[in-house]
């Protein structure tokens, strides 16, 4: 469904992507996960047309869309929900998700689908109706999440780049969150990419994974090999190298 | 006359003006907060207003009506040229570099209108005759309740735009965070734009309904844009009521001060409410300290 290519990206004279392959098959599940500045924020950036690449090619669901710019990109059906969540925080919920339909609004779809697909977004996340008419800034953490997500759903994405979507919650919060998006990708269909520091929570849910380390794919695999494999777990695991020899 | 007579007829002037200023400042509040630019030549297109209805009445000879229409349309394409050709060329700008370029195209648009249309000051008539209206011990002259009207009509299609229509949600979205803007689909640059659009019609309109008490000249925007901007520094750069209130609050001081005091101090009171603002509450007077959870 995804297929990335070789892709180069640069901050100015940084190299942040160096020649990065990755695919993703339909409603799969698949986990980025690497240290602080590896470069995981860039691969989703450079998905969605912010930071474009220099080269390398992007195929979306047969479709080239490496040079498209970030509105072309939500169209094609990619939609970033961004790390820190960065809701309009000063606009209310209703209107939060509302925005997350702005090109199927200035499409011209019918308003009704569009009605309906918030109904459904409160369905997901019930404490989102409780508050619909409440400014976004004004939510937790969680529900600050829990609306990022919902936002990008209402463009009704078939690929969704999810960035550190568990970044300062508490844990139950975070295992709230992780099964909605199990459940997006078995109810809906949707194929998810995310990017996780957690890393041991996100290759739990995940079906495959990647670790990247400065700007470079540096391991791939079966999520569950991931999670097993010694070097993931001295690195990304918080496992000391003692405890995993001893074993 | 009592003093509680001037005191009602500088009321009545003081709103009129304030609403003038309340437009202006709008206009100031929307470019802000859709580019996070002050847009110094703000006043610039509320002369441009006043100019473009002059030349069109007394050059073409048109009827009134349509030479305001035609002014606004004008006023509304000038301002859409100077951002085109000033703001978005730049590829990375900063905050401080874009405010000097307006000042730059402010003090081109003043010049190009004097080599045009001259040095002269020109008076435009009043909307509907300048028989005065008696309201208590106050009188009231038709254009003021023309300017009352037109304001708020003005604003109220504005603040509905802004509360109702997709677009104009957009709009404010790209206000409060341009980046996941973007990641929705907005078009940041289009939105940059439409701002543009409605701030000069409102400055325009701002203008021309002032224009036949104040009359027009190719240097009248300098002053009107800075009260304009006091205006919408009072506000907190809201687009909303805050200035609203801001441009009465300041129209009602100037003018109880310059009848009260000296006539001399009307802009001195201007700003030094400006500069009290600025000082004491730079977030605005009527805007709450934010609490906000991240």
């Amino acid at each position: 469904m995804l297929k990335v290519k070789n892709i180069n990206t640069y901050y100015g004279k940084v190299h942040a992507l160096k020649n990065v392959s990755i695919h993703l098959s339909p409603k799969e599940i698949v986990a980025l996960i690497g240290a602080n500045g590896a470069g995981k924020t860039t691969i989703l950036n450079t998905l969605s047309g912010v930071t474009p690449m220099q080269s390398g090619s992007i195929d979306f669901a047969g479709e080239s869309v490496g040079a498209l710019s970030p509105d072309r990109i939500v169209k094609s059906g990619i939609s970033q929900v961004p790390e820190g969540r960065q809701v309009f925080k000063g606009m209310t919920v209703a209107e939060n998700l509302e925005l997350g339909a702005y090109l199927r609004f200035t499409a011209r779809e019918p308003k009704e689908l569009i009605r309906k697909d918030i109904v459904k977004i409160y369905q997901l996340f019930p404490r989102l109706e409780e508050r619909k008419k409440q400014m976004a800034g004004t939510l937790s953490g969680g529900e600050q999440q829990m609306l990022a997500i919902g936002r990008a759903l209402m463009a009704k994405p078939k690929l969704l780049l999810l960035d550190e979507p568990s970044m300062g919650l508490a844990p139950l919060v975070v295992q709230e969150i992780f099964a909605v998006i199990e459940r997006l990708r078995s109810d809906e269909g949707v194929t998810v990419l995310l990017v996780e520091q957690n890393a041991k929570a996100a290759l739990k849910m995940a079906d495959r994974g990647y670790v990247l380390e400065t700007g470079k794919i540096i391991l791939e695999g079966n999520a569950a090999d991931l999670l097993e494999n010694p070097e993931v777990q001295r690195a990304y695991l918080g496992k000391e190298k003692k405890d995993i020899w001893e074993r | 006359m009592e003093l509680s007579d001037q005191i009602a007829q500088y009321l009545v002037s003081g709103l009129s003006t304030g609403a003038i200023y309340a437009l202006i400042g709008i206009g100031f509040a929307i470019i802000y907060n859709s580019t996070e630019i002050i847009n110094f030549a703000q006043g610039e297109l509320v002369m441009l207003g006043g100019m473009f209805t002059i030349f069109y009445l007394n050059t073409l000879h048109l009827p009134l009506p349509l030479a305001i229409l035609l002014a606004v349309a004008s006023t509304t394409a000038a301002g859409l040229i100077f951002e085109r050709l000033t703001i978005r060329p730049l590829k990375s700008p900063t905050p401080l570099a874009l405010i000097i370029i307006t000042i730059g195209g402010s003090i081109l648009i003043r010049g190009i209108t004097m080599m045009i249309g001259g040095k002269d000051t020109h008076a435009l008539p009043a909307f509907s005759g300048s028989e005065p209206i008696l309201i208590g011990s106050a009188t009231i002259l038709p254009q003021h309740l023309w300017i009352f009207a037109l304001t708020a009509v003005a604003i109220t299609l504005n603040k509905l735009f802004f509360q109702y229509t997709i677009t104009g949600k957009a709009m404010r979205a790209c206000a409060v965070n341009r980046r996941a803007a973007g990641l929705v689909g907005i078009d940041v640059k289009k939105m940059v734009f439409f701002s543009f659009a409605i701030s000069s019609s409102l400055g325009a309109l701002a203008g021309i309904i002032v224009a036949p008490l104040t009359m027009t000249s190719y240097d009248v925007g300098i002053m009107l844009g800075l009260k304009g901007f006091c205006a919408a520094i009072i506000g907190g750069l809201s687009g909303g009521v805050g200035t609203v209130l801001g441009g009465l609050l300041l129209g009602v001081l100037e003018s109880l001060g310059a009848g009260l005091i000296s006539s001399g101090y009307k802009d001195a009171i201007a700003f030094i409410i400006l500069l009290l603002i600025l000082f004491l509450r730079p977030q605005g007077l009527f805007t709450k300290a934010q609490t906000e959870r991240v």
